[in-house]
């Protein structure tokens, strides 16, 4: 095979070449093709066992892993839960999640500010996803690039500390554009803020982003206060499980010839 | 920062397109709620590109406006990314027209052109003789 004279051309490539006169490949394909493939693998997966995927994106620091316990606290008894987390470094958060006696999988991303499909997916192996309900992919604290990465999960949460100021989503619109639920999180802080916080202008922050996006308030720290998202993930879990459960089979009321067959 | 993450995938997928011929220019499409920077994409491509069939491509990134219509007035306009709002009469129902494209629009390939006689190019010589 050389790559000058064309003999590379095979029955199976030649297509890509023939609708493009001058040497042009028309592609119009998305950027991020082959992980948005893996993770619409992953989607299937989870499908495959009943399983719901959650992707919790925030910056650092917003609660994420202080939600997951206080969530793993409320639910133990009506979900079996796992996580994945994802850092650029340790092993810190899964020991968080696991002291709470959930399977958990860490991933250390090294220098990656985000995760993709391609590392969900070899976390996946390593969970007993048969035996689950939820499995929570806890993404790396990062306001921009987990946003453009398909993971295969069903809904994005992003959680919105009190303490980040209510103009987050106007800052970061790809990624609160990205989600389906906003967490407003540490709200037993917000008396402490006086008037950096409004919620009022965090809900017209999300608004302006086109969006009608559900804003919850939650805190996860000492007397736990997260009713609002347990609510939610009750209500996401019942609506998946019922577009998993098959429709019945169609079949003709009176098939024809059964008469004749005699049965 | 994932733009070099998003460049090795278009590499990957350029390598693929080429069948291992020279490739002289990449088009993107590219929105800004795409969530990649476009100047940072070019700069990452630079480095990408050292030793592949792309090493003397251009990279051309074809920018895309923000676009909404708005499902109360049935109005399309160009708006800024974090204002998806009407202009005309502030309703926040819109749907995207345009602006979170992240694509791979075309690849040029430097590739000999078909003889005239729609021959194989290695048949000829051997034809002749």
């Amino acid at each position: 095979m050389c790559n000058t004279c064309g003999c590379n051309v095979t029955a199976g490539n030649a297509h890509l070449l023939d609708r493009a006169p001058g040497g042009a490949v028309d592609v119009l394909k998305g950027l991020l093709h082959a992980n948005d493939e893996q993770a619409g693998h992953n989607r299937a997966h989870f499908d495959e066992h009943g399983v719901l995927a959650i992707n919790l994106m925030s910056s650092p620091g917003s609660g994420k892993t202080s939600l997951l316990e206080a969530t793993i606290d409320a639910l133990r008894d009506e979900f079996r839960m796992a996580v994945i987390e994802g850092d650029l470094e340790t092993e810190n958060d899964a020991r968080r999640i696991r002291a709470k006696g959930v399977p958990a999988v860490q991933i250390t991303t090294g220098t990656a500010c985000h995760l993709d499909a391609h590392l969900v997916h070899s976390a996946l192996h390593e969970l007993p996803l048969a035996g689950l309900d939820i499995v929570f992919i806890e993404n790396v604290g990062n306001l921009v690039c987990p946003a453009s990465f398909d993971l295969g999960q069903h809904y994005n949460v992003v959680l919105l500390a009190v303490t980040e100021g209510d103009d987050k989503p106007a800052k970061y619109p790809v990624m609160f554009r990205a989600a389906d639920l906003v967490l407003v999180t540490k709200t037993d802080l917000v008396d402490a803020l006086g008037d950096d916080f409004s919620l009022a202008r965090a809900r017209d922050a999300m608004r302006a982003l086109g969006r009608e996006t559900l804003v919850r308030t939650v805190h996860a720290r000492r007397d736990a206060w997260i009713g609002p998202w347990t609510d939610w993930l009750r209500q996401v879990v019942e609506m998946h499980r019922a577009t998993l459960r098959p429709a019945p089979m169609a079949r003709p009321l009176a098939p024809p010839h059964r008469a004749s067959l005699g049965s | 920062m994932h733009e070099l993450a998003v460049c090795q995938a278009l590499m990957t997928e350029v390598q693929r397109l080429s069948l291992a011929f020279p490739v002289t220019r990449v088009v993107l499409r590219i929105g800004p709620l795409s969530g990649v920077e476009p100047r940072q994409l070019q700069r990452a491509f630079e480095i990408a590109r050292a030793g592949t069939v792309a090493e003397h491509a251009q990279l051309c990134i074809e920018p895309t406006p923000v676009r909404i219509h708005c499902l109360a007035c049935d109005e399309a306009a160009d708006v800024s990314v974090n204002r998806l709002v009407c202009p005309r009469c502030g309703g926040f129902r819109t749907r995207l027209l345009s602006g979170d494209e992240l694509v791979l629009h075309s690849v040029d390939i430097d590739r000999p052109a078909p003889t005239p006689t729609g021959e194989h190019p290695c048949a000829t010589p051997a034809a002749a003789t």
